[in-house]
């Protein structure tokens, strides 16, 4: 028999059942009820400085761990500022659950003391929101917030509750079913479309496996690894999906797209036939979208119908859960291998071939000076330490396209990055997500001198919970990437990018009782990572680098990709 | 396009649905929802200007929506489209009789009639309505309320003759 409690408590209960261990959150005036709930249960609650990096930490926790984030916020401001970390979690297919407070019910509508129309505000920021005002409806909404969020393709949940139900008492009887008649998920993938898939990617002479976030979502990383063995074919990975195929396997070439590597762009180009898994074929990796790979055919896979043709049209589209569709490809490519392998295996031979020399004519290496720090040796120094193993988290710009160049990643659920949303001040908070969901492991927050300062009171959160977190800001005093396109696309004329005035972090750290060193020197890089990398505990560090560092290569906003800047300052056309 | 979606009846659900086409900054040119034989289904027709390219995309994020069941294009469809109008006309006595002619005409009721005119109540595509809203125009002053297009497919397949029997999603909808 099920006992009469607060809603407050009926929310906690439903939190323990979904299997949460920890909340990124903030309290407030409405939130007050579920707070005093909190205040001896077990449920771990994290004080951030602030509900967007609440909300970003959230983010960090599921993109480390594949389970469902959990913020929380009070009305108003509080749901407010979540919004950003919601939109980012929607452009990447994050599972979060947001738990936000809402005025009484009584008062919505009253223009009441930080009333905000939350349901109104977050509806295009969420996969789904539940406004609830009557506690029978808590359990349900919370239960189905978590199986929307997490089902499918993953994205944000809010579950607006006012302050009376907080408040309210009413039996909890746990929900075992979940009735939503509009939420209708394909997961198998249509039988036939898988055989003939296979039979086109044997047809093929020169295939080409271009793998997204999809492959991260669905776990669909061994499933990679065989289909791109058995066809033995070269493969990308997006920003979204590295470490879905290791970076130290032998067929992957590196990232595609804005400033992917000369072989992934030219691969993409030249190829006959694109196997798309988990991609939404973004601006930033397809360039001009005319002129995106157009010899290749397309087999796209993806778990919504929504994503298939959008951009680019597939001749051959399967819906369906990636793990469950490739692992029945795989069995269906090495049926077929015996006969359809030699087929064309001179062709496939010439295709590697030319992959290959693609590779050693402009290969993406780290550059190095004698007399100051280059950004791509930071990176490079970086993945010395993180050896492929390592989660590591970074924020948005140049720092961020420098990693994904020069950090490997050889499993997923490593590289932490908004990369649909691009939001500055991500880095931070998201690697404090991590650190939570992974107590025994170094983090790594590669930031920005601009996004540091956009996250800096989470100092305080990293500093209390003494996280094993290693923040790192490659400093270059500039709004790096802003600077990069004023350079070359607007003359030069350099307009607020300039971030002078940048603090002293060893003051900040000793202001926060953190661990803290600036970095200037070449010779300085390798041994004092290492020092901050051997201390258990929070390090920041300031690394400051080149100011005026591009990020190469890269195809400028509507060029084609096969038409590559290699290297400033003129444009060099390449065939 | 003419969009006929089938949605539960909850709140938020409709925003849910014009959002999708806001968003992109299309103008909304009439909308109609009501409650089906099912009374937690709603079903909304939706006329709005999209690019032909982009209509398939559109259908898709619709039925993407979780409150959604079911959404098809009747723009090209074999469908029947009806919209009502309640029109006032001022009538002074000697255009009385030629308004009742037409009315008659456009298959039109009267549904009130006063000293200064009538009411009357028009069903029809419309075009046809737009048609009787001009002369009666050219009558006197009028006040016109239009329902917005309902319509209904033609096609079998199309069409969802019974409400859906509740059942529960698929098999990761049982908690654990």
């Amino acid at each position: 028999m099920s006992q009469l409690m607060s809603g407050a408590r009926i929310l906690l209960e439903c939190l323990v059942r979904e299997g949460v261990d920890t909340i990124f959150g903030y309290p407030g005036g409405v939130t007050l009820p579920f707070y005093d709930a909190m205040y001896d249960h077990p449920i771990r609650h994290v004080l951030v400085r602030h509900e967007e990096n609440a909300s970003f930490a959230a983010s960090g926790y599921a993109r480390a761990t594949g389970k469902v984030g959990v913020c929380c916020a009070t009305s108003g401001p509080g749901a407010t500022n979540l919004t950003t970390g919601l939109v980012d979690c929607m452009m990447d297919s994050i599972p979060i659950v947001a738990l936000t407070g809402q005025v009484t019910s009584k008062l919505i509508g009253s223009d009441a003391f930080q009333e905000a129309d939350t349901f109104g505000i977050t509806r295009p920021c969420t996969k789904h929101n539940f406004l609830v005002k009557d506690i029978k409806d808590l359990s349900a909404a919370i239960h189905e917030a978590f199986y929307i969020a997490s089902s499918g393709r993953p994205g944000p949940v809010l579950v607006d509750v006012t302050k009376d139900v907080f408040l309210g008492q009413a039996h909890y009887a746990p929900v075992n079913e979940i009735h939503l008649p509009g939420y209708k998920l394909v997961l198998d993938g249509h039988a036939g479309q898988i055989r003939r898939a296979a039979q086109m990617m044997w047809e093929a002479k020169r295939p080409y496996v271009y793998a997204g976030g999809g492959i991260i979502h669905s776990g669909a990383h061994e499933e990679l690894r065989e289909l791109v063995e058995t066809l033995d074919c070269p493969a990308v990975c997006t920003l979204m999906g590295l470490g879905g195929l290791p970076s130290n396997h032998r067929n992957f070439i590196s990232m595609p797209g804005m400033h992917g590597s000369y072989a992934a762009n030219m691969g993409m180009y030249e190829s006959d036939l694109l196997i798309a898994l988990g991609v939404r074929f973004d601006d930033r990796v397809t360039g001009r979208l005319a002129a995106f790979a157009p010899h290749a055919k397309v087999i796209h896979i993806d778990i919504d119908p929504a994503e298939i043709g959008k951009n680019r049209a597939a001749d051959l589209p399967i819906v369906g859960d990636l793990k469950r569709v490739m692992s029945k490809m795989n069995r269906n490519l090495k049926e077929l291998a015996p006969q359809m392998r030699p087929l064309n295996a001179g062709a496939r031979k010439a295709w590697w071939d030319q992959v290959n020399a693609w590779r050693e004519q402009h290969p993406l290496l780290p550059v190095f000076s004698d007399d100051e720090i280059k950004p791509q040796h930071l990176m490079h120094e970086v993945d010395r330490l993180t050896k492929g193993e390592t989660i590591v988290s970074v924020d948005v710009g140049q720092h961020q396209m420098w990693a994904a160049q020069f950090i490997r990643f050889n499993a997923p659920r490593l590289w932490l990055c908004s990369g649909g949303l691009g939001s500055m001040g991500f880095g931070f908070p998201a690697a404090i997500g991590a650190a939570f969901a992974h107590p025994g492991k170094t983090v790594v927050a590669i930031v920005g001198d601009g996004g540091f300062q956009m996250a800096l009171p989470e100092l305080a959160t990293m500093a209390n919970h003494g996280l094993n977190l290693k923040l790192i800001v490659m400093n270059n005093g500039f709004l790096g990437m802003v600077r990069q396109w004023q350079e070359l696309f607007h003359n030069n004329r350099l307009s607020a990018v300039e971030l002078s005035g940048f603090p002293n972090v060893e003051h900040l750290g000793a202001a926060y009782g953190i661990p803290a060193k600036i970095i200037t020197r070449p010779t300085e890089l390798r041994p004092e990572l290492e020092r901050a990398f051997s201390i258990e505990g929070p390090f920041l560090m300031d690394v400051r680098v080149t100011h005026n560092e591009n990020v190469y290569p890269m195809v400028p906003a509507g060029g084609a990709i096969n038409e590559m800047l290699l290297a400033p300052p003129q444009p060099v056309p390449v065939e | 396009m003419i969009i006929s979606v089938l949605l539960e009846n909850k709140p938020g659900a409709l925003m849910r649905v014009t959002g999708l086409l806001t968003q992109r900054g299309y103008n909304i040119e009439s909308l109609t929802v009501a409650q089906t034989l099912d009374p937690g289904l709603s079903r909304m027709t939706i006329s709005v200007d999209v690019d032909v390219k982009l209509r398939p995309l559109v259908i898709k994020q619709m039925t993407r929506l979780i409150n959604v069941l079911q959404t098809t294009d009747l723009t090209d469809a074999p469908a029947v489209c009806r919209e009502m109008v309640l029109l006032r006309v001022r009538a002074p006595m000697e255009t009385r009789t030629a308004i009742l002619k037409e009315a008659e005409i456009f298959g039109v009721r009267v549904v009130d009639s006063s000293v200064d005119g009538f009411a009357l109540e028009a069903t029809g595509d419309p075009e046809k309505l737009q048609e009787f809203i001009a002369i009666m125009g050219s009558y006197g002053d009028i006040e016109v309320t239009r329902s917005g297009m309902v319509a209904v497919s033609l096609e079998a397949k199309k069409l969802r003759l019974s409400p859906p029997n509740p059942k529960p999603a698929h098999e990761p909808a049982v908690m654990k």
